[in-house]
């Protein structure tokens, strides 16, 4: 157990490497010259050169990426070009916003399609299985920003329950932050429940079909019992790696929704950043997301023995 | 039943939205893009099915002038993700040693960022148009299939067919593309089918963002993005593009379902 453990713990660094060689590369790949772009079309050649200089970026490509992968190691991820503002506070105060969202509808996703799941397999085929397979595969299908202005125009502005545009943080007060969140957590977790519910479904049918669910049943265990013990852990196990790549997605896909809800979020910092061509941010966002989405998978795999023992065996 | 079900619900659904795409190439009840501003924001009508947006531009017309534009760059990307990833996987999978490390740990970085992430930072090096969104999400897409594609070559190397093969002297390269290949069609059918969804999914947010296919030419994301702040006054600017996107994800999730029980049984839901 303790092996696995390391061994998932170092295998994790080269990736993070990787990562941050991607997302250096992919900087400078982006077509024009940041400093020009910085300084303007009357900056003369030398006042470039000098800022070039300024930047590190007159250094060979592999000692740039040393001293970047030296300051992000010590926290400093840059400054934005848009407001002189240091990067890694910046993204920290809209992952906030983000990461309560995600967290919050997954949870309840989750709460909501581990037992639709377990049920629709109980009751393969039959009316009810094919009611939450159809009811998923619907959510699976709808758009989150479409659902999210249908949402926003029904309850918005017809009813008028929930505001429509604006941001208050949880801390000025919860109900009304929490006012704000409603929708976008609401349409988070239908959407989300979709996916998950149709995961949970083919996990737990896989699962009653073994031997030793049929030896449960054959030796009088009653049937809730036999779901809730046998069939359940044991099919939770690939819901919990999909529920890991949801969060991780939700963290790149979550943009559009951030848009719709006028939400001060990572998404939107990023689409902010890109359409100012502010590239410290979307370097800094790119490569904290990555992290993240890592970080999440390696949590996956290391809980993922306390549901499936036999991972750690192996 | 119930799967034959989903294939022929699935089939009439992305059957009718191809049709919509290829008609529009031809002809459209008004021009797409023409500006009519008396015209501005009318219910539908006999005269527009589904009225007209802030322009007075025909949504009807635009609606099937959007379908052809995501059709068009959701196929040609996945075209180039499964070709591009096949290619890797296939000579990852069959070569091994380092080859196969090097390509793989390459693959796994792109993996390592969440599709839709990795989508949006390639749009800011393409850049926002039709063939930016198509390199940009055939990038994303392309390592998974790299990956399903490992995976199956490395199952059918052992093969004893594959073995007869080399063992007749048949090139390495025939064997590949005679006996290996063709055996990795059904799991990226499968996956191909689902791609097609995530990327046409991709595209409208993508465009909805105002990252992708830049207007005025129409695309059902951009519609939404443009009729949003109408949508009080004028409720079926946000209902047909959303409509439209959510028919045809729901077509290809259910013939991907249908597929996969068809192709693959052992994936069977």
């Amino acid at each position: 157990m303790l092996g696995y453990v390391l061994r998932r713990l170092l295998l994790t660094l080269p990736t993070l490497l990787l990562v941050a060689l991607a997302v250096f590369t992919l900087m400078r790949l982006i077509p024009g010259d940041p400093v020009q772009l910085m300084l303007g079309d009357r900056a003369d050649d030398a006042q470039v050169a000098e800022q070039r200089a300024r930047m590190g970026l007159d250094a060979p490509l592999p000692l740039q990426f040393g001293r970047w992968l030296a300051a992000v190691a010590k926290g400093d991820l840059g400054q934005s070009i848009t407001d002189q503002q240091p990067v890694l506070p910046l993204i920290l105060e809209r992952f906030r916003v983000s990461a309560v969202i995600v967290l919050v509808a997954v949870a309840l996703a989750t709460l909501l399609a581990v037992p639709a799941g377990l049920v629709a397999a109980w009751q393969q085929n039959r009316p009810v299985d094919l009611f939450i397979v159809l009811g998923a595969t619907l959510l699976l299908s709808v758009p989150s920003f479409w659902l999210g202005l249908l949402l926003l125009l029904f309850f918005g502005l017809q009813l008028g329950w929930l505001p429509v545009v604006g941001y208050a943080p949880l801390s000025d007060g919860f109900a009304a932050g929490a006012a704000y969140l409603v929708l976008p957590i609401v349409t988070l977790t239908l959407i989300e429940t979709g996916v998950l519910t149709r995961m949970a479904r083919a996990s737990a049918i896989e699962v009653q079909q073994l031997e030793y669910v049929t030896h449960a049943r054959a030796k009088g265990v009653p049937e809730w019992r036999v779901l809730a013990r046998h069939v359940l852990p044991n099919a939770f196990a690939p819901t919990l790696t999909l529920i890991g790549l949801v969060l991780g997605n939700l963290l790149g896909g979550i943009a559009v929704l951030e848009t719709v809800f006028t939400l001060p979020g990572l998404g939107r910092l990023l689409v902010d950043a890109i359409y100012a061509r502010d590239y410290p941010v979307v370097q800094g966002v790119l490569l904290f997301t990555a992290t993240i989405y890592v970080l999440i998978n390696l949590l996956v795999d290391l809980l993922y023995p306390l549901f499936d023992p036999r991972v750690s065996v192996q | 039943m119930k799967w034959r079900l989903n294939a022929v619900v699935g089939s009439a659904l992305v059957g009718v939205i191809l049709l919509l795409a290829l008609a529009a190439l031809v002809w459209t009840p008004y021009d797409p893009l023409a500006l009519s501003l008396r015209a501005k924001l009318q219910a539908p009508s006999a005269a527009h099915w589904l009225g007209t947006d802030e322009f007075g531009r025909d949504v009807a017309s635009r609606i099937m002038a959007g379908a052809s534009t995501s059709a068009l760059v959701a196929s040609v990307t996945v075209f180039f993700a499964v070709v591009g990833g096949s290619l890797v996987g296939v000579v990852a999978g069959f070569v091994r040693g380092w080859t196969d490390r090097v390509l793989m740990a390459f693959n796994d970085t792109l993996l390592a960022f969440p599709g839709m992430l990795l989508a949006l930072a390639l749009m800011v090096v393409v850049g926002a148009n039709r063939w930016g969104i198509v390199l940009a999400l055939g990038l994303a897409y392309a390592p998974s299939v790299a990956r399903v594609v490992r995976g199956t070559v490395l199952g059918l190397r052992e093969k004893e067919y594959v073995e007869a093969s080399r063992m007749i002297g048949n090139p390495e390269l025939t064997t590949m593309a005679r006996h290996v290949l063709p055996n990795c069609v059904a799991p990226v059918a499968v996956l191909a089918t689902s791609m097609f969804g995530w990327v046409l999914l991709a595209e409208s947010a993508l465009s909805f963002l105002g990252l992708g296919v830049p207007p005025p030419a129409p695309t059902w994301g951009n519609m939404l993005a443009s009729g949003r702040p109408y949508m009080q006054t004028a409720v079926w600017l946000g209902l047909a593009p959303g409509l439209c996107i959510a028919l045809t994800l729901l077509g290809i999730n259910l013939l991907g379902d249908a597929l996969r029980d068809r192709l693959d049984p052992r994936m069977a839901l």
